[in-house]
């Protein structure tokens, strides 16, 4: 009784859980000319034309400049500030932890907005740095919590005994700290990468000529053209996501870190 | 040369804020010398060890180490090893690049430090085990791999935090016997750090008992198991039946007692061990609360006017049972005088 219930329970969920994505990738091999489920016949046509769309190609290139670059900038700023965090008693410590993970509390959209209009209008910034400020800013939380964890698994005497062996403070970092936290900055990494990439609602406001990340130019594509290329890029695009998830997991024993 | 200190802490002190952790800590260490300090936990042996390494600057007093002020030396240019109480081995590395990770940033030729990291390996046993990674070895290997890494810098001065007390009983004789040799062998001056007295009285050539801060005695185990200066440290040596002496007479929750002898009036008090305790005689009387039978000997707990007395006889002796009304003695040949009572 109780069995079958948990069963029936785990099915929904499941089903709730992968199911858009199996009906993305069943529009996605469609023959027909719309975006419909169930497919009309089945083709590649949609899967290749993908990689024929000019301007899905530069933003994808922008999005993956701003999630690569962002989130190395992020962990640049992220690694000092999570090992600060964890290993000293900062005198504002607890606040500091705080306005880090602001920007995952703030709803995007207000973070949009206010670039927009606080710093790209009046300063006449400009939107592709304001973009990667917003992306940077964005995966911070991610990597100071992550590496944090890291950090805080990790005993302090082990730089000490380091220290104590002729090392100075930076090379004990550098040397024994930096190779044991290794499979954190990754999962860091690809956590804030995956974060990045599927970002919308900054990047609504953040868009301009040339400046377009991938998720918004779907957007964009889709209120002219209800084709099933979309739904054959969202697949890729998925695909991407597990591949690169499941490989930090086989790897890293991800689900540590997160 | 040998008479003199090796290593002097001159009203060393340190404070965190308002609290002291060490208060003016005096001691002349020579080389060679294998020195416990011993106490409770807070009572600032862990701090005094850390400043002499370097970790922690002290607020004020001096350092000095082979004719060196090293008081304001950083803990990387000092050359004082340091066996962690959790070993502190680089997970990363495996043990040949632990015990050669000192000597590599001395960047040592490489047949230099091959050979002493293999006469290293040697001199603890684990020449088999060069390959593995710490993870792959037990808590005993362990150790011997973090005493190897700090050994081959050939340190002035090896520091060794609680260095039997993650051990199993029988790592515990192995390990102390291993330090013996390694401190007869190479003559290195070593200080450890203890709250564990029977660590400090088997392994030590000279006891340091701490207290909040202050040094509560010096001297050899013969001595500090002997001749316990204060209260406190009598307690802290097995001393369990601790009174303090007033106008000649034992301080206890009935008042003054006076004992059949004479005691002398310059002692602040007086402190029999278990052993001490002399049962079925005498004149005081105290019913049986606990026994307890640990080998050759049986442990009373006796509930007496004088408040709780532990007794120990031979448990060949017949057993008395629980809530027996037994007659004791405590005999002045028996007693250690204390020169501090609290």
């Amino acid at each position: 009784m109780n069995r079958t219930l948990s069963f029936s329970i785990l099915t929904a969920l499941i089903v709730f859980l992968i199911g858009p994505f199996l009906i993305i990738v069943a529009a996605s091999l469609s023959a027909g000319d719309t975006l419909a489920f169930p497919p009309q016949g089945l083709s590649l046509r949609w899967i290749v034309k993908v990689f024929t769309v000019e301007s899905f190609r530069d933003s994808f290139i922008m999005s993956m400049i701003l999630a690569v670059g962002g989130t190395f900038v992020a962990l640049l700023l992220g690694v000092p500030a999570a090992y600060a965090l964890s290993r000293y008693k900062l005198p504002f410590g607890e606040a500091v932890s705080t306005v880090v993970t602001l920007p995952i509390i703030v709803p995007g959209i207000i973070v949009g907005l206010a670039l927009l209009r606080y710093l790209v209008v009046p300063f006449s910034f400009s939107i592709g740095v304001a973009l990667f400020l917003a992306h940077t800013a964005l995966v911070l939380p991610y990597t100071v919590r992550v590496v944090s964890s890291s950090f805080n698994n990790l005993r302090s005497d082990m730089e000490e005994a380091a220290v104590l062996l002729g090392a100075t403070r930076l090379g004990a970092f550098f040397m024994v700290v930096l190779p044991n936290i290794r499979a954190g900055i990754l999962a860091a990494f690809i956590l804030g990468f995956v974060t990045s990439f599927n970002q919308v609602p900054v990047s609504l406001f953040l868009s301009g000529p040339g400046v377009r990340t991938l998720p918004i130019d779907m957007l964009s594509y889709m209120e002219t053209t209800y084709d099933p290329s979309v739904a054959a890029l969202s697949a890729l695009l998925a695909l991407m996501s597990i591949g690169i998830v499941f490989l930090a997991e086989r790897f890293l024993g991800f689900s540590r870190y997160v | 040369m040998s008479d003199r200190a090796f290593l002097s802490l001159e009203n060393l002190t340190l404070s965190y804020g308002s609290s002291i952790a060490v208060d003016k800590f005096n001691l002349d260490i020579r080389k060679g010398e294998l020195v416990a300090f011993l106490g409770p936990s807070g009572c600032g042996k862990t701090t005094t060890m850390r400043s002499i390494a370097g970790l922690l600057t002290p607020t004020s007093g001096r350092i000095t180490l082979d004719g060196t002020d090293i008081t304001r030396v950083s803990a990387n240019k000092r050359n004082v090893g340091l066996v962690f109480q959790s070993y502190a081995l680089f997970p990363h590395l495996t043990v040949l690049e632990n015990v050669a990770f000192g000597l590599r940033l001395k960047r040592m030729p490489a047949a230099d430090i091959e050979a002493r990291v293999t006469a290293g390996l040697k001199s603890v046993g684990l020449s088999a085990f060069s390959g593995r990674k710490p993870a792959e070895l037990s808590g005993g290997q362990q150790q011997r791999v973090a005493l190897a890494r700090s050994m081959v810098m050939e340190p002035k001065v090896l520091l060794l935090d609680e260095p039997l007390s993650n051990l199993d009983a029988r790592l515990r004789v192995e390990m102390r016997a291993e330090l013996q040799r390694v401190q007869k062998e190479t003559g290195v001056t070593m200080i450890f750090v203890t709250h564990d007295q029977a660590e400090a009285l088997s392994l030590a050539d000279r006891i340091v008992v701490m207290r909040e801060g202050l040094i509560e005695q010096i001297g050899t185990p013969e001595e500090i198991y002997n001749n316990p200066v204060s209260s406190f440290v009598a307690d802290f040596v097995g001393f369990e039946n601790v009174f303090a002496l007033k106008e000649g007479k034992l301080a206890t929750p009935a008042g003054a007692v006076a004992l059949h002898e004479t005691l002398p009036r310059n002692a602040a008090g007086f402190a029999w061990r278990p052993a001490g305790v002399a049962l079925d005689t005498g004149p005081f009387k105290g019913r049986v609360k606990s026994v307890s039978f640990t080998g050759n000997l049986r442990e009373y707990l006796l509930d007496t006017p004088l408040g709780p007395i532990t007794a120990e006889v031979s448990a060949a002796l017949p057993v008395h049972e629980l809530g027996t009304e037994l007659s004791f003695d405590l005999p002045l040949k028996a007693a250690a005088p204390l020169q501090r009572f609290a």
